[in-house]
Formats: C-alpha cells, sequence, structure tokens
C-alpha cells in the first residue's frame, strides 16, 4: 500500500491539512487501514522533499499547515496509477511452505494440514462477507476494498482444493519423470526479487 | 427450532465391487433462521445430501426430518405435498418452466399445492416484489437475464410458506454481482426465518453461510466456528 501515492491523489482534487489527509485516505480506503498522523507528517516531509508537493510553510507540522501537489506531483501520480505492481515472480507464501515442508515431514496428514488452513480462511471470509453485508452497500471504498480481500482469500482456498485434488490423484498415480529441460525452467520461475 | 435434521445418513449406490458409498453417516442440523453451507470437492456427496434432505432420493440407512417430520414413514404423497409446500429448491441452472411468465412460475407450486389460481398469483406476485422483480412478473424466462431468472427461482422457493431452502451451486453460472445479489436474497429469506442449505464447491459462496460444514468422501469431516463478529477484523483508527 503505497501511503505516499495516495496522499497525492487526495491531493490532486486540491490543498488539504495533514489531519484532513489522514481522514480522508481511512474513509476512502472504509477504514481498513488505519493511517497514524506521525506516518502523515513523515511521508507529508518527503514528498515535500522531492518536490512533489509543496508547504504552506508556517512553521511546525501542526494541524493547520497546508498542502498541495506540485506539476511533477501529479506526474508522479499518474504514472504510478498505470505502473502494475510487480507480480511477475511469485512471493515467498508461508502457506505454500507450509504444504511443501507437510508433505516432506513423515507421518504427516497432509490433507488434514490443508483442512486447517481451509477453515482458517473460510472463516476469514465469513466475516469479511458479513462486514459487506452491513456496510458494504452503503460505501463503495470499503466494499472494493472487502471484494479484494475475498478474491485474495478465495484464491489461497482454491489453490489449497487444487493442491487436496493432486495429492489424491499422486495416491494412485505415481508422479512422471521430468522431461529433459524442464527443471532449469522451474528454478527460473522460482527466482526471489 | 431445527427443521432440517439429519441422521446418520448413508447412501450407497451400486452392488458389491461396484458399490460407491456416496454419504456416510452424515448427522446436520439446521435451525430455522440459519444458513448452512456445504463445501466439498466434486464427488465428495454434495448434491446427494441435498435430493435426500429434500425428499428427492431415499437414504440407504439414516433418519431425515424435516420440520420434526420423519420423510422414512411418508408415502409418496406425502412426500410431494412436503416439497411442494414446505420445501424450496434452487439449482444452477435455475430450472423455470419456459412457457410459463416469472409470475406464473412462483405460483405453479401454489396452485399444485390446491391453493385457488387468484390467490396463488398474489402469493406469487408478492415473492417477486420482495426480490425487485415486480415489473418483471409479466416476461417469460427467455426474457429475463441470468441473474434475473435465478431471482425468480428464489422467489418459487420460498412463496407461502415455505421453512426449507435447499440451493446446490446457485449462482455457478452467473457473474460476481449477480452472484452476491442471489446470495443476499438467500440470507434475507433465513432473517425471515427459512432454514437454508448451499451446497457449492465456491468459498465465496459459502461465506454467506452462518457454518460452513466440509464435505470429503462422504464424511462430514469438519465444520467452521461460530462467527465472531464482524469488528474482529477492522482495527479501530487512532482518532478513536
Amino acid at each position: 500500500m503505497s501511503v505516499r501515492h495516495a496522499l497525492l491523489a487526495l491531493l490532486s482534487e486540491g490543498p488539504k491539512y495533514g489531519l484532513q489527509l489522514r481522514e480522508e485516505f481511512e474513509a476512502r480506503t472504509g477504514e481498513v487501514w488505519p493511517l497514524n498522523v506521525g506516518q502523515v507528517y513523515t511521508t507529508l516531509g518527503r514528498l515535500e522533499r522531492d518536490g512533489l508537493v509543496e508547504s504552506d510553510g508556517t512553521g511546525d507540522d501542526g494541524p493547520q499547515k497546508g498542502f498541495r501537489i506540485t506539476a511533477d506531483g501529479e506526474q508522479e501520480l499518474a504514472t504510478w496509477l498505470r505502473t502494475p505492481p510487480d507480480l511477475a515472480s511469485p512471493p515467498r507464501d508461508e502457506l505454500v511452505m507450509k504444504v511443501l515442508v507437510a508433505l516432506r515431514v513423515p507421518g504427516t496428514d497432509v490433507q488434514g494440514v490443508i483442512q486447517v488452513h481451509r477453515k482458517y480462511l473460510v472463516q476469514l471470509m465469513q466475516q469479511w462477507t458479513r462486514i459487506k453485508e452491513y456496510e458494504g452497500e452503503s460505501d463503495l471504498g470499503l466494499a472494493l476494498v472487502v471484494d479484494a480481500e475475498l478474491f485474495r482469500l478465495d484464491a489461497v482456498i482454491r489453490w489449497l482444493d487444487a493442491a487436496d485434488g493432486r495429492l489424491k490423484r499422486a495416491a494412485v498415480e505415481p508422479p512422471r519423470p521430468v522431461p529433459v529441460g524442464l527443471p532449469r525452467l522451474r528454478r527460473k520461475v522460482g527466482v526471489q526479487r | 427450532m431445527t427443521v432440517l435434521e439429519m441422521r446418520g445418513v448413508s447412501k450407497t449406490y451400486g452392488q458389491h465391487a461396484a458399490q460407491v458409498h456416496a454419504l456416510r453417516g452424515v448427522d446436520l442440523s439446521v435451525e430455522a433462521g440459519a444458513m448452512v453451507a456445504v463445501m466439498g470437492p466434486s464427488g465428495s456427496g454434495k448434491s446427494t445430501l441435498l435430493t435426500i434432505a429434500g425428499s428427492l432420493e431415499d437414504p440407504t440407512s439414516g433418519a431425515v426430518l424435516v420440520g420434526g417430520a420423519a420423510l422414512s414413514g411418508m408415502s409418496r404423497n406425502a412426500k410431494a405435498r412436503l416439497r411442494r409446500r414446505t420445501v424450496g429448491f434452487v439449482f444452477q441452472d435455475f430450472n423455470l418452466l419456459p412457457g410459463l411468465t416469472a409470475a406464473e412460475n412462483v405460483a405453479l407450486p401454489l396452485e399444485l399445492d390446491g391453493l385457488g389460481a387468484g390467490k396463488a398469483r398474489t402469493a406469487g406476485l408478492q415473492a417477486l416484489d420482495g426480490l425487485g422483480l415486480g415489473e418483471r412478473a409479466s416476461r417469460f424466462p427467455d426474457e429475463l437475464s441470468g441473474g434475473e431468472r435465478q431471482r425468480v427461482a428464489i422467489a418459487r422457493a420460498v412463496a407461502g410458506e415455505r421453512r426449507l431452502l435447499l440451493a446446490d451451486e446457485p449462482s455457478g453460472a452467473l457473474d460476481s454481482v449477480n452472484a452476491e445479489a442471489v446470495m443476499r436474497l438467500i440470507h434475507e429469506a433465513c432473517k425471515r426465518g427459512v432454514a437454508a442449505v448451499v451446497v457449492t464447491h465456491d468459498a465465496q459462496l459459502a461465506s454467506w453461510a452462518d457454518r460452513v460444514v466440509f464435505l470429503r468422501d462422504g464424511r462430514i469431516v469438519d465444520q467452521t466456528a461460530p462467527l465472531a463478529g464482524p469488528e474482529s477484523l477492522l482495527v479501530p483508527g487512532p482518532s478513536q
């Protein structure tokens, strides 16, 4: 989550005070990501240093100090909006690790391990769905954040289901020999950023 | 009040070497007003569980009670009456009759149950109105969108005095916005006291339920804990 760019986005609407920026940031992200005032002023300080915002320069970082976006700031914001985040390298996902490790630990009921995580994720999704049910229709920002979280958790559950299916199949069908050339490709895909 | 109770329900298809155990000793209770989702992979017994709960199939062993009445002692006619009066079904492919309007589709089971045509139509329109489809009541299924057709199917399943709603992948063919609308409707029916069982492999659907049970190879292997309040996910902001 780029607080830096979120603040630039809020300032693109017009000059604002630090406290006001914090309140608007929280309101527009469905209050799912709390932000403390210190974080706001530290970020604004860096933005000012980089020439992306200007302040009206009245002394300390008090609640009365106003900020506005510069032309460079607007350019930076436009570039950021259209730059895809780096999703090319698989993250070192702890859940994936746990399932891979479970396969190697003798006597482990891997499907039991998978079910523990599946249940936990479904319970989390139930809670997010309740939030959407009660507040999602009146708060667009919150509905979008909750949807993102639900799709993310859903994807993890789908992976667990697929892993479960693969394990079931692997139990009755021995794995085929690896074709020549594939191991190198695998190593390349697994490279971390 | 328990609307659906399944006790030690097993179902076996075929014989000898070709025997398939679709359900093995399933215990499931669903109270009035509760929505239970049954999750499991293909072939885990989800649909069999639903057809047995709805009296469309008999279990090989075990007991099923709907509204306190045991299905095992019922005649075919009594079961058919139960399905017309007490149980509503929602399927992935809607199962609407193409030659009937939306209102007629909803009213038909009530008429078959002996309600006068006028009263059945009024109850049908009421159910459609409740789902925001009042203006589409005289349209035929092929004049409705997928989302609207499924809402008609839900209206049909909850019209009259139905107490048990059984849904098999009710939003399987719909996009996420319509799928959410369908789940909201089922959830609202539950708030009015209907007991619902939704079988699905989709976690987003299942997450609307009060309780999720996990089916594997015909057995219930796990279920979710009672729901914590949604506030547990939201951290109070520093200003609070």
